[in-house]
């Protein structure tokens, strides 16, 4: 494989809990603990976990949204982590993110012309007006909506079409690599499909890199070409998307995809159902942080952190068992 | 008799011209100890329908043009406030979609549990039975949990404390409104393993609101399928799940992803759903129905039953064209 696009390494973010003059000791909230991965140029990586696991602090401290705490990002070799002020303005034209909620991403006074050519604005991309508006108008027919829509406001649309305006920004400035965050999941079922394939036209048509954050296994297959799992900061599970799919190898894995809703009344799948809920992200369980809530934990479990090895070609996972825990 | 009967039920936003109809003509009955589930997109109208059995819904704006809700009997929308408040929460209870919403921040979940049973089982409402819910729901150590406040609680157990103060009057039956889609996979699956249980165990039944085709065969003895303020077919769960016929019931399923297939394209459905009060004419549905016909935008079709317990409102269901 040729050079990544994006490196992470050991990245770490960390909010400190308690803050002000009267607070006690000095806590934080381990909301991504040391995570290294990379994307190659226009692939689409998933990234997986239930609400509190920091997949959402993750995309964001990529673009530089949240400040990390410790780590390198390094974009085409070069370590966003780093860079501060003007150095990294210019380079956000190369990623961009679109976000969970397509009422609240949208500027509720401004136009959707506007919208869109803000972006184009800051990075000067068009030499003049009437650049600007065949762009904009360009780019609305790309995500599927009418070119006229660029005079009307937010709220003259529906979910899925403010999906695809908050889409077409991200679009405006052709980047590399686009962090989505859970693009889908405010979304109808029947219209959650429609941005889904849309997504991968465009990707197909401009050759840009995804990072797809999801809590639903199943949508995040169908785009990514590898999945990483998040268990409370770290990553536990990371491979190929059908193989971590269809063979997982580490228990919250297997719990997760047991969980997932089917709809075929005959599936065989058998449900693990895990006992608690995800632990608070201040104090973390010792060990592996998942051991309150694993099958199959032993004494180990509760005494030794599991790196994550790879104990397949490209298929990495976090679990002192994972040569017992394969699926029946 | 049927423990809960809805015949033809309209439903309108408001008055006059400018009334916006959210219920059409909707129908169905509920057998005690059976499990009905109602899907429906956003906007098609089966949260209002549930929120009508015990008239929760402030009116106006909400406006009963004409149907009838018969629990045991007796029909909800004739009853005065005495009566409804009688049946809110005894006979009827409800479990909502945000239970961080749904329970009082100020109180303690003990306290709030209690002050169902005072109104509909006062000789009850003591600790011991505060317990023996919180037990039943599957809370961890309750004794400490009766003192908890919501906002010490994660959203399972929120849902679990919600739960257990609509099961305190003993319900006969149980109108879950959207009550996994707030929390994380996981949890749903115990939720709705909790409500299967619970089910078995004290013989209420159910009607389970969900968008969410997955959840339906778990639970599930019935489905109503709901689009656009009516219902467009209705069947024995598995036999829907397992053959869908009309073709938006086939749509909404094939628009599932699923871990298991490996086409790379999901099947959308295009266009969007309609707004309240921009249905289209004729067949709600035409204009997104890959199977549409010219007369689909001219007339209604009506709900007809056209296989044993399988009622479906499209004429073209069983002609050749889009097959599954």
């Amino acid at each position: 494989m040729n050079e990544p696009l994006l490196a992470v390494k050991s990245l770490k973010v960390h909010f400190p809990v308690n803050v002000g003059p009267f607070a006690g000791a000095k806590e934080f909230v381990r909301a991504v603990d040391g995570v290294s991965f990379t994307i190659a140029p226009g692939e689409t990586v998933g990234l997986v976990g239930e609400s509190g696991c920091g997949k959402t602090t993750l995309g964001r401290a990529i673009v530089r949204l949240v400040e990390p705490t410790d780590g390198q990002i390094l974009f085409e070799g070069e370590d966003l982590a780093r860079l501060n002020g003007s150095a990294l303005r210019a380079r956000r034209r190369k990623f961009q993110m679109i976000f969970q909620d397509p009422y609240g991403s949208l500027d509720p006074r401004a136009k959707v012309g506007n919208i869109i050519g803000e972006a184009l604005d800051i990075h000067r991309l068009t030499p003049d007006a009437a650049a600007r508006r065949q762009r904009v108008e360009s780019l609305l027919a790309d995500v599927g909506l009418d070119p006229s829509h660029a005079e009307r406001y937010p709220h003259e649309f529906s979910g899925g079409q403010r999906q695809r305006i908050g889409i077409a920004r991200a679009l405006a400035v052709e980047p590399k690599l686009i962090v989505c965050d859970e693009p889908v999941s405010a979304l109808d079922v029947s219209i959650q499909a429609q941005i889904v394939n849309l997504l991968r036209d465009l990707q197909q048509e401009h050759g840009m890199a995804y990072l797809f954050v999801a809590h639903d296994l199943a949508v995040v297959l169908h785009l990514s070409r590898r999945i990483l799992v998040m268990y409370l900061g770290r990553i536990v599970e990371a491979g190929e998307a059908r193989i971590t799919c269809r063979s997982p190898r580490h228990p919250y894995t297997q719990a997760l995809i047991s969980a997932a809703p089917v709809v075929d009344p005959d599936s065989k799948r058998r449900r693990i159902i895990l006992a608690g809920d995800v632990p608070s992200p201040i104090h973390p369980p010792g060990g592996c942080p998942f051991h309150p809530r694993c099958p199959f934990a032993v004494a180990r479990c509760k005494a030794e952190v599991p790196a994550l090895r790879e104990i397949d070609s490209g298929h990495w996972v976090a679990c002192h068992l994972a040569e017992q825990t394969a699926p029946q | 008799m049927a423990l809960l009967e809805i015949r033809n039920l309209q439903m309108d936003f408001g008055r006059g011209p400018k009334a916006l109809r959210a219920v059409d003509g909707v129908s169905f009955s509920l057998e005690a100890g059976e499990t009905l589930c109602l899907v429906g997109e956003s906007g098609s109208g089966k949260s209002v329908t549930a929120l009508s059995i015990a008239r929760l819904l402030a009116s106006p704006p909400a406006c009963y043009a004409g149907g009838e809700i018969l629990l045991e009997g007796r029909d909800v929308l004739r009853m005065n406030a005495t009566e409804l408040r009688g049946i809110r929460g005894g006979l009827v209870s409800y479990v909502f979609q945000e239970p961080g919403a749904s329970l009082n921040p100020v109180f303690r979940i003990g306290h709030q549990i209690k002050e169902a049973l005072q109104l509909h089982r006062p000789e009850a409402a003591n600790d011991a039975e505060v317990l023996r819910l919180l037990k039943l729901v599957g809370i961890p150590a309750p004794e400490a949990r009766i003192k908890s406040y919501p906002h010490e609680m994660s959203g399972g157990m929120q849902q679990r404390a919600m739960i257990a103060m609509a099961l305190a009057p003993h319900p006969k039956l149980l109108v879950a409104d959207e009550p996994t889609t707030a929390l994380d996979v996981t949890i749903q699956a115990q939720i709705i393993e909790l409500l299967g249980q619970l089910r078995r165990q004290l013989g209420m039944a159910i009607l389970l609101i969900t968008h969410n085709l997955g959840i339906v065969g778990d639970l599930a003895d019935r489905v109503a399928v709901m689009y656009a303020g009516q219902i467009v077919e209705t069947a024995p769960a598995r036999e829907l799940l397992k053959r869908p016929l009309h073709p938006y019931t086939q749509a909404l399923m094939n628009s599932v992803p699923s871990l298991d297939s490996d086409t790379e394209r999901l099947t959308a459905i295009p266009g969007t759903v309609p707004r309240l009060g921009a249905f289209p004419n004729g067949c709600r549905f035409h204009p997104r129905c890959p199977r549409a016909q010219s007369e689909c935008s001219e007339k209604s079709p009506a709900l007809v039953e056209v296989e044993p317990r399988r009622w479906v409102r499209c004429p073209f269901w069983n002609s050749p064209g889009l097959k599954r």
